[in-house]
């Protein structure tokens, strides 16, 4: 199997949807000549041109809303709002417009457009540029939401978002971009609503999102050397989300951490807690772990923002919680 | 510094030499600082995301000496040589620069973020447009309690393309509040060009005013000295009641949007000919006529400065993990 970065495999993903459909289009700040600020759409003005490449002002509320129109009318808009902390400037035509149409119209109106965002900590730009907000669109019905945590995920789970005939948030991680992992050779995609098992375990289920996936497997391995056995699952999609996979593993294992960068207090991991306390409840044998970053905006200095948001550490400690119970 | 009358020495329209070395000075020192920050960029010594204003310091001077201590303003991502000019020391900003505890923001902000209450700083914004109605809200309270100030928003060409902009001006200019909007035009944002984002030829983005029924005033934006009097002129408006500005300054980006920017879409033609032609620095120094000594002397100085603000940096205080919840009220 070959191999890609996470950053190629999106790139890929994107490449092969404009080359399959001529409805498909790419619009965003930055991403033409420059390739996007993370690199991702590099080489693709070149191959596609500026009419299916477009570069735009800084209007995020224009991007996504003109993206809804276009997608109305049968194009399938792929937009980039170029940081996630910036999907709060085009909030209302996600929350207001994207998501309502199709109930609105009573079925009429179809709008396959698809958000691609970017966010996350560790490279101290400070407070409004690393925040992880996927918990605000899983409340609001009426859009999809996808968090890819590897190249194999990210390319299969692109397509399907471009193929979905509703509207998708689809979110990347920042320091996810340069990880590599083996891909099929040719692209098959992972359908919206399919959790994937990491690793097996049978002592503690910890269910982990985006750069959490990465620092859970590695407090897997340590707790392993406890003699903890632990299973990782990543839900990929948030919304819809696959409830049986989760809540099957949690009443195989009985214990239960959720772990995600964005800030514990309403984050996704509560979310969980609830749908897995509900489905599990006479299977638990300790309280659901709740891991994210500390309660506060983001600070500059490395020191204090290490310290805020989550690492394999604190997954580990977690896991020794919950196990500590019985 | 010598105070806002002094410089305006009103009726003559023009800025006497002495004031105009003070200029220099200034320029020279913001030029240096940003130098300076590209090398320590480069050297891994200063984490995150750092905006240089090579070539954009003629409008941070020239705007900032036009306004009293006490008048207001807020910055954006590229917020060095606007902070710099209103007085808070560069040795603050350099220990935020670090993420030190005894930087400008205590180490919580960063570059993006640098705050002085004590100089009327009230933020630098990572968010394009994001300190554009905070400043109209600053005028609106001026203009209730009748104090003589003004409240400053700086921002870029790019800018003007939110709403944010849109609805920030046109609510200023319904209430009349004394604000200048200090449009920085360097015809780029990132990498787009002024072709790929404006409706309109990069000089005549000024019209934009008119949607407004605004008062327009533009200058050069690599002329200090203009920069300076229509500051003055644009203080002058808003003071008198006349309500708010658009201050539209053409100046040029002399370096990438970040350090690091490899600028693969700008033309190197091009770029090394504004460095020839449209450096504000080499402007004035001719127009000052200064010699190599006296070039030599200012430089020797201010790059004393900055070599300090790096010290004072270095030798800070590293704030404690913990010290991220201080100022968490709930
Ligand atoms: C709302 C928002 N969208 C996008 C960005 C990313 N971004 C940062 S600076 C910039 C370009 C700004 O251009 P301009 O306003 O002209 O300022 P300049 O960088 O030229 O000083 C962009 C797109 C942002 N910070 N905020
Ligand atoms: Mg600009």
């Amino acid at each position: 199997m070959p191999e890609l970065t996470y950053r190629e495999a999106v790139r890929d993903a994107l490449a092969q949807a404009l080359r399959a459909d001529e409805n498909v289009f790419v619009m965003g700040e930055d991403i033409a000549e420059m390739g996007g600020s993370m690199a991702v759409t590099q080489g693709l003005l070149e191959e596609f041109g500026p009419t299916r490449i477009r570069n735009t002002p800084i209007s995020e509320m224009a991007i996504v809303g003109s993206g809804i129109g276009a997608a109305i009318q049968g194009m399938r808009p792929i937009v980039e709002i170029m940081y996630e902390d910036f999907l709060t400037l085009s909030m209302e035509q996600l929350v207001n417009q994207a998501a309502k149409h199709r109930t609105m119209s009573g079925g009429q109106v179809k709008v396959p457009l698809t958000i691609r965002t970017q966010g996350g900590a560790g490279w101290s730009p400070g407070a409004q540029h690393a925040q992880q907000l996927e918990a605000w669109f899983v409340h609001v019905p009426g859009l999809k939401v996808v968090f890819a945590s590897t190249p194999q995920d990210v390319r299969g789970l692109l397509w399907s978002a471009i193929y979905d005939d509703n509207p998708v948030i689809f979110f990347e991680h920042r320091t996810l971009y340069p990880i590599k992992g083996e891909v099929p050779s040719e692209l098959e995609p992972i359908p919206l609503g399919e959790a994937r098992v990491h690793r097996e375990g049978t002592d503690v289920t910890v269910v982990a999102t985006g750069r959490l996936v990465h620092e859970s497997l590695r407090a897997a391995e340590e707790a392993e050397r406890d003699g903890i056995s632990v299973e990782v699952v990543d839900p990929r999609t948030l919304l819809p989300l696959d409830e049986d996979t989760i809540v099957g593993s949690v009443r195989k294992t009985t214990r239960c951490v959720t772990a995600h960068e964005a800030v514990a207090r309403g984050g996704f991991g509560s979310e969980l807690a609830a749908v897995i306390q509900h489905g599990a409840f006479d299977w638990l044998d300790a309280p659901i772990e709740r891991i994210g970053a500390k309660f506060a905006p983001l600070p500059f200095a490395p020191a204090m923002e290490q310290w805020v948001v989550p690492h394999a550490a604190e997954v580990l400690e977690a896991i020794r919680r919950t196990v500590a119970r019985s | 510094m010598a105070t806002v009358e002094e410089r305006a020495e009103p009726g003559r329209k023009k800025v006497s030499e002495e004031v105009l070395r003070d200029f220099f000075r200034e320029m020279l020192l913001i030029r240096r600082f940003e130098e300076k920050v590209e090398e320590r960029f480069r050297a891994g010594e200063l984490p995150g995301f750092l905006h240089v204003a090579i070539g954009q310091e003629a409008v941070a001077t020239g705007v900032c000496s036009a306004l009293a201590l006490e008048d207001v303003f807020a910055s954006t991502h590229r917020a060095h040589g606007h902070s710099i000019a209103k007085g808070t020391p560069a040795k603050k900003i350099m220990a935020e620069l670090y993420g030190k505890t005894e930087g400008c923001s205590g180490g919580y902000g960063g570059s993006m973020h640098l705050y002085d209450l004590s100089v009327g700083n009230l933020g630098a914004n990572a968010v394009v447009a994001g300190g554009l109605p905070g400043i109209v809200g600053a005028a609106l309270a001026f203009q209730m309690r009748g104090e003589k100030r003004v409240a400053v928003a700086f921002f870029g060409d790019g800018a003007t393309n939110t709403g944010t902009f849109h609805e920030s001006l046109n609510l200023a200019q319904l209430w009349r509040v004394p604000a200048i909007f200090v449009l920085e035009n360097n015809g780029w944002a990132e990498s787009t060009p002024a072709v790929q984002q404006l409706p309109l030829p990069v000089d005549q983005m000024g019209k934009r005013a008119a949607a407004f029924g605004m008062k327009l005033i533009e200058a050069d934006g690599q002329d200090v000295e203009a920069v300076y009097l229509a500051a003055l002129a644009a203080r002058e408006h808003a003071l008198a009641g006349k309500g708010p500005v658009l201050l539209h300054l053409r100046t040029f980006r002399l370096t990438g949007h970040f350090v690091g920017d490899p600028q693969v879409y700008r033309d190197r033609d091009e770029l090394k000919q504004e460095r020839e032609t449209k450096d504000p620095l080499r402007l004035l120094g001719a127009r000052l006529d200064l010699s190599d000594g006296d070039f030599a002397s200012v430089d020797a100085d201010v790059t004393a400065e900055v070599e300090a603000a790096v010290e004072f940096a270095k030798a800070g205080t590293d704030p404690k993990p913990e010290d991220a919840l201080k100022y968490v009220y709930a």
